[in-house]
């Protein structure tokens, strides 16, 4: 039985008797010593291991711990119910009971959420099988160094990255690329760690240690280990700093300050003390920030999370903070705002349609242009062999085979080779084809745009985004995309260094609370994604410097994510900022209230409520986070 | 020489600040970043110092015994 669970029945047990306990206590008039024994012996129960921690932390020079002041606080509360003659101990043995179920609660929250955020990934290896001494064993991936040889097993995960060095078989990818076909290996072949192997025996030499390995530099940024904590977060740790010793003082002052004046004018009395003792305790028990100190990195972890469920990888608690404000966004073009691929959109004449795009095939079946692609797969039937190809850098394809001359390319080729054609007045990219000097057809094609992207962006514009288009491209292929999307504003034939001079001049204009993104590639706009207040990458999941340059990536090519990565931000914040005003709020509540003497009789009880009740809900709060509706 | 090692069993989220000065204190080390939620401490320390990392065990089961350090 695990440590947590025998605490749990420990505690579950005490609160049995506690309960009972308490209500004979205040039907029966009970001997003070009685019930003394009673109430002790359920502490003892159920508190002992703060007392002992407690004890140890004050040997180790720690004062201001949560185990000394919950001891200060139920101890101090026996001994004025004996000081007293009471005989109400049910509050002192409270304290610690309650602080204790929260204690549970707290680490079973915790130990949840880490669960569901893995599982949520699904990468994390958990043991890696290799030789040691001689024998397969399995040991935790972080213990394997570089250069051993890991045994992989259909159903395992790639613990680390590797280079495969004996057998042979495939393996899922999905949760690193989205892609869903399985990719086979074999001996050669470099595999990275949190794919899947689906069948066959691996044995792979480990090329990275396992916080160098994908899954792990992937989980990192997700579990935000890079240490980039939101602006939030540190304003709560920097309270929490100051909170604990504050509360403390102010508990001794109002214990003997009041005291004493009273005493001076009145006289002493043991009951005016015990009063403010009694006040004085109740601030000792809510003196732990833990509701805010636990609630808050919880929140904004369970974003990110929730938010890598979906594939959007986030960088840091920061970023859900800066994504939640963004207000502009520039996106490049190719490939981020249309595929990248081109497609054929019309071919001239068109009734020569077929012959037009099988001669061009002839020439660009062997190229990997994204022209040449485009073009073949408009064709679609089978080429004719046996040409030989010649490159024209720049201009086109010459092919020939038996004296039969094939060129196809731009005007300028076409005019070089003197043949007479029909220029088409259009600004898309055409390419001209000609047999034997004589001008057969042209064709037109263009990049096409995502079908997600006008969504995406009139989503983007619905909530007061303010977007522009980055482009390398010239002016006419920028204004079709632009047309055809609504853009406002747009910049073309940019180089690298003007698309960061454009996005650092913005920056520099925008006012404080203006937050500004880029989208694009990830393999070259690096240094726009770094300049950009967040860099968000597109499709880049195994690329290093996309996921380096970038603040935020998208596993899954899929422009939509933005406007859920933006959706997943402002929940978080929300939850976040809820947590803080209900955590802050209750605790200086009866803080107030109790220095006023305002809560009565169950101060002790409120007040254990306003611990360990705030934080149990605070936590179950910052929990939804993780939650992101399909 | 930067070094993550996975700290188990860590459920209190003060406990995890308090592992942060801990380490932080010892002579050597130049960095280091503990990750409540993730369960992970990160620290650069110079190799050249001889029991750095003996002291950030002691350091560490000194705070708590029942963290289990895995990867040190």
């Amino acid at each position: 039985m695990s440590k947590n669970k025998k605490k749990a029945i420990r505690i579950a047990v005490c609160v049995a008797l506690f309960l009972p306990a308490v209500i004979v206590s205040k039907t029966v008039e009970l001997n003070m010593y009685v019930s003394l024994a009673i109430f002790g012996a359920i502490f003892i129960a159920s508190g002992y291991d703060v007392l002992y921690k407690a004890a140890r932390n004050i040997a180790h020079g720690k004062v201001f711990d949560e185990n000394f002041l919950m001891t200060v606080a139920s101890l101090g509360a026996f001994a004025l119910g004996i000081v007293e003659r009471t005989g109400d101990f049910a509050e002192s043995v409270a304290v610690i009971l309650f602080y204790q179920v929260g204690e549970i609660f707290q680490s079973y929250a915790v130990g949840k959420s880490r669960q569901s955020i893995s599982s949520l990934m699904d990468i994390r290896p958990d043991k890696a099988r290799v030789m040691r001494n001689g024998e397969k064993t399995e040991v935790y991936p972080e213990e394997v160094t570089v250069g051993e040889t890991v045994f992989v097993v259909a159903g395992d995960k790639i613990p680390l990255d590797g280079v495969v060095v004996g057998g042979h078989g495939n393996l899922n990818t999905c949760a690193l690329t989205g892609e869903s076909a399985p990719v086979f290996v074999k001996e050669g072949d470099e595999v990275l760690s949190g794919t899947i192997a689906l069948d066959g025996n691996l044995e792979i030499r480990v090329t990275k240690e396992f916080y160098d390995s994908t899954a792990s530099k992937i989980l990192d940024m997700v579990e935000n280990a890079s240490g980039k904590k939101a602006r939030t977060e540190n304003f709560i740790s920097t309270f929490a700093k100051y909170y604990t010793p504050f509360v403390v003082f102010s508990a001794v002052a109002l214990a003997v300050i009041p005291s004493v004046v009273i005493g001076l004018s009145e006289g002493f009395s043991a009951a005016v003390w015990g009063e403010w003792i009694k006040r004085a305790l109740t601030f000792l028990v809510v003196s732990c920030p833990c509701a805010l100190v636990i609630s808050i990195p919880l929140g904004f972890f369970g974003g990110i999370g929730g938010a890598s469920s979906r594939g959007i990888l986030v960088k840091g608690a920061n970023y859900i903070e800066q994504l939640n404000k963004m207000n502009v966004v520039y996106f490049d073009k190719t490939g981020t705002l249309t595929t990248g691929e081109f497609s054929v959109t019309g071919v001239y004449p068109e009734e020569k349609r077929d012959e037009v795009l099988k001669y061009a095939s002839v020439c660009e079946c062997s190229s990997t242009h994204p022209i040449a692609v485009g073009i073949t797969k408009a064709y679609g039937g089978e080429i004719p062999e046996g040409y030989e190809v010649e490159e024209i850098a720049g201009k086109g394809i010459k092919a020939t085979k038996h004296g039969e001359e094939i060129v196809c390319g731009n005007a300028e080729l076409m005019r070089e080779y003197g043949i007479e054609f029909e220029q088409l007045k259009n600004d898309k990219t055409t390419v001209y084809t000609s047999i034997n000097g004589k001008f057969l057809g042209a064709i037109e094609l263009s990049d096409t745009v995502k079908s997600d992207a006008k969504s995406a962006l009139s989503e983007l514009k619905n909530e007061g985004v303010k977007i522009a288009m980055l482009t390398g491209d010239n002016e006419s292929a920028a204004k079709r995309v632009v047309e055809e999307l609504s853009i406002d504003e747009y910049h073309a034939k940019l180089l690298p260094q003007d698309k960061l001079a454009i996005v650092d001049e913005t920056i520099k204009n925008k006012s404080a609370n203006d937050v500004l993104a880029f989208v694009g590639d990830g393999i070259n706009d690096a240094p726009v994604l770094m300049r950009a207040d967040v860099g968000i990458s597109m499709g880049g999941v195994g690329s290093d410097s996309a996921i380096e340059a970038s603040d935020v990536v998208l596993m899954h090519d899929r422009l939509s994510d933005i406007v859920t990565a933006k959706k997943i931000a402002r929940k978080t914040m929300r939850i976040v900022k809820e947590n803080i005003v209900f955590a802050l709020g209750v605790k200086f509540g009866v803080l107030l209230l109790s220095a006023f003497g305002l809560l009565g009789a169950y101060g002790m009880w409120i007040a254990v409520f306003a611990d360990v009740g705030v934080a149990v809900l605070a936590i179950l709060n910052a929990m939804r986070a993780m939650k992101v509706g399909k | 020489m930067k070094k993550v090692v996975r700290v188990k069993n860590m459920d209190c989220a003060n406990c995890a600040a308090a592992l942060e000065r801990a380490v932080s204190k010892i002579e050597g080390i130049t960095f280091v970043n503990v990750n409540f939620v993730g369960e992970k401490m990160t620290f650069e320390y110079d190799e050249a110092k001889a029991g750095v990392l003996e002291e950030v065990k002691k350091a560490a089961h000194k705070l708590e015994p029942d963290w289990e350090i895995i990867g040190l």
